[in-house]
């Protein structure tokens, strides 16, 4: 298995001061190469979820378990080893680096991993159609391409598990259809699963595994605040 | 892609508030170097010249006004003193050399000094150094009305071999004051950096007998330069002079009186160096707030790079060496300014005394000055390095809208 979450809390403090839960999660699992959607909607905690996946936030409790690492026993630097070199993370908003290339937006998420390899990042950027884009900055690419230079960097370091938060979110309808092949391509020809997060019928659809965050998620409260 | 890369972008991404902080530290470190090289040269330069003489012999006075008038040409002469009084000095067994020179004239505000042939001719200015003319050029025959012109004062004042003048009178200069003499240049000094370079050597009874002048002033010379034969000498005759009679004036060792002049005007330097120090601390603030200032802006840069991977300390050096960067880059800018601030220095100071300070000459403060800078704007990196560590990567990744 690749990824195991059991008994999985998180909760965070509102501005009143009050403790709120957002994550508890008694059982998930996603198998290796699997590609799985959570249908999820605001406030749900799915992005909370994924940061959790990814070793950004630390679970309360529970345990999340990645390649047989368990999350909880690694200090911070291994963590964040950890998502450098097993986890690709692709974002609502890309979150590229604006002073960076589309190639060193894709080499830099390299560096911190495994290391820079400079063909498989033009391959990968090539994949995506941006063979011609490589030395445009993200302000000079459309939002489609922007999040096409997201999906080569979480494929960069050739990732066990790609976590993709609302990926389409920002996206027009043809730009959204694009992505989410290259997305679901990019993690088959890689051979990374994918765990994708949405509340886009049209985007969940496309999966033949859609989880219901808000089942698999006890907490029925939804926040208002903004973490 | 690493750690360099990261500082170099961000450098990039904040151009402006970089160049802007740099220069601050580039007027820090180019003030900071050229007070520290300028006090330093000057202190060495002001305290090995002596025309390659022990001492001076001159009319009652202080130490200083006679070493200024005669071995730096500056300053007015104290009086006269009695040809007797040249002969008794050089007479006496202790004394190597012993040259007069009187002075009372200039050419366009460029002084006449009157002398013997022996000062150039056996006198060795600095160890090993001798002066010499241009090609094509000689020294003065004793007699004749001909000068020999110091470099800086050739080049001033346009002259060229075989020129011809007439001196004006005293020491500064008016052109109702001419005398009748014409002097021909016959040899131009090649550059000694030392006051004899600005200066117009004429032989001394030229300078003695000049129309207008009394009739005593051909009995009398402005000053002794004097070389003994021992340093045992000086005080014996420092003894005899200064203490035991009350006509004359023994100025020696000449270098400690440079020095206590020195010492005299060294609260100049301190308060240089402390406005330099200040400058220093103020332009390591500056990167303390420019980059602490782009901390709110680059919080989600900072949470993306921790999202793909980066560490907290990666984090935290790359904000360290970036403020290691901008002083860097600005200690290299305060070369530039410090080498326009000591050529222009130089320049006056070379107008002023004739000594020629080396923009170009090594100091170790160019590279404590540096290192120190650079040391203090890590120290002062290290504020903003800190908001960068602990960045909240999560709440960070969403933009701030």
């Amino acid at each position: 298995m690749l990824l195991e979450i059991s008994e999985l809390k998180k909760t965070f403090r509102a501005p009143d001061g009050s403790i709120h839960t957002v994550i508890d999660v008694p059982k998930f699992s996603l198998e290796e190469k699997a590609q799985v959607a959570l249908r999820g909607e605001s406030g749900s905690g799915k992005t909370t979820l994924l940061n959790l996946i990814a070793g950004i936030l630390k679970p309360d409790s529970g345990e999340i378990s990645i390649s047989g690492h368990k999350i909880s026993t690694l200090n911070e630097p291994q963590r964040d080893r950890l998502r450098a070199e097993s986890i690709g993370y692709i974002f609502q908003t890309f979150n590229l680096l604006q002073g960076y290339t589309a190639l060193e937006n894709v080499l830099l998420g390299m560096s911190f991993g495994p290391g820079v390899d400079h063909e498989f990042a033009l391959a990968l950027l090539k994949r995506v159609g941006l063979s011609e884009k490589l030395k445009h900055y993200p302000r000079q690419l459309s939002t489609g391409q922007q999040q096409r230079v997201a999906v080569a960097r979480a494929l960069a370091n050739r990732p066990k598990l790609v976590l993709a938060d609302e990926p389409t979110g920002n996206l027009d309808y043809q730009n959204s259809r694009e992505s989410l092949k290259l997305i679901r391509e990019g993690c088959r020809e890689n051979g990374a699963a994918l765990l994708l997060v949405s509340h886009d019928r049209e985007v969940l659809a496309e999966f033949e595994t859609v989880f219901d965050l808000e089942k698999l998620n006890r907490v029925a409260e939804k926040l208002e605040f903004k973490l | 892609m690493n750690i360099w890369r990261i500082v170099f972008k961000s450098l990039r991404q904040h151009l402006l508030s970089t160049l802007v902080t740099a220069c601050s530290i580039a007027l820090a470190g180019g003030l900071l170097i050229s007070v520290w090289v300028v006090k330093s040269q000057a202190q060495k330069t002001f305290t090995q010249i002596n025309g390659g003489f022990d001492a001076v012999l001159g009319a009652r006075s202080s130490q200083l006004q006679l070493v200024l008038n005669s071995i730096f040409h500056m300053e007015a002469s104290p009086g006269n003193i009695e040809w007797q009084d040249f002969l008794d000095i050089k007479a006496d067994p202790n004394v190597a050399l012993a040259v007069p020179i009187s002075v009372g004239d200039n050419y366009r505000g460029y002084r006449l000094v009157g002398t013997t042939p022996e000062m150039f001719t056996n006198n060795e200015y600095a160890s090993g150094k001798t002066y010499h003319v241009e090609n094509g050029g000689s020294f003065f025959q004793p007699g004749y009305q001909e000068a020999v012109v110091g470099s800086f004062a050739a080049q001033q004042l346009k002259i060229k071999l075989g020129d011809e003048f007439h001196p004006y009178h005293g020491l500064t200069f008016n052109e109702k004051e001419q005398h009748a003499e014409t002097y021909t240049v016959v040899g131009i000094l090649k550059p000694s950096n030392t006051p004899a370079d600005r200066v117009i050597w004429i032989p001394l009874e030229g300078l003695q007998n000049m129309s207008g002048h009394t009739e005593k002033a051909s009995t009398e010379v402005s000053a002794v330069l004097v070389k003994f034969k021992s340093p045992i000498a000086g005080k014996l005759l420092q003894m005899k002079y200064n203490q035991q009679g009350n006509r004359l004036t023994l100025a020696w060792p000449i270098g400690t009186i440079m020095a206590q002049l020195l010492d005299k005007v060294s609260w100049f330097d301190r308060v240089l160096a402390l406005v330099a120090y200040l400058v220093a601390v103020v332009a390591a603030a500056s990167i303390l707030a420019s980059i602490y200032n782009s901390m709110n802006e680059r919080r989600r840069e900072i949470a993306i790079l921790r999202a793909l991977g980066a560490k907290r300390r990666l984090i935290f050096f790359s904000v360290v060496l970036e403020a290691m960067s901008i002083s860097a880059l600005g200690m290299c800018i305060a070369f530039a300014i410090y080498f326009v601030v000591l050529s222009v220095v130089a320049q006056i100071i070379r107008a002023q005394t004739g000594v020629v300070l080396d923009p170009f000459a090594f100091h170790p403060v160019m590279i404590f000055a540096p290192l120190g800078i650079i040391a203090l704007s890590a120290l002062a990196g290290i504020v903003p390095a800190f908001k960068a560590y602990l960045t909240d990567v999560a709440a960070n990744l969403v933009p701030n809208s």
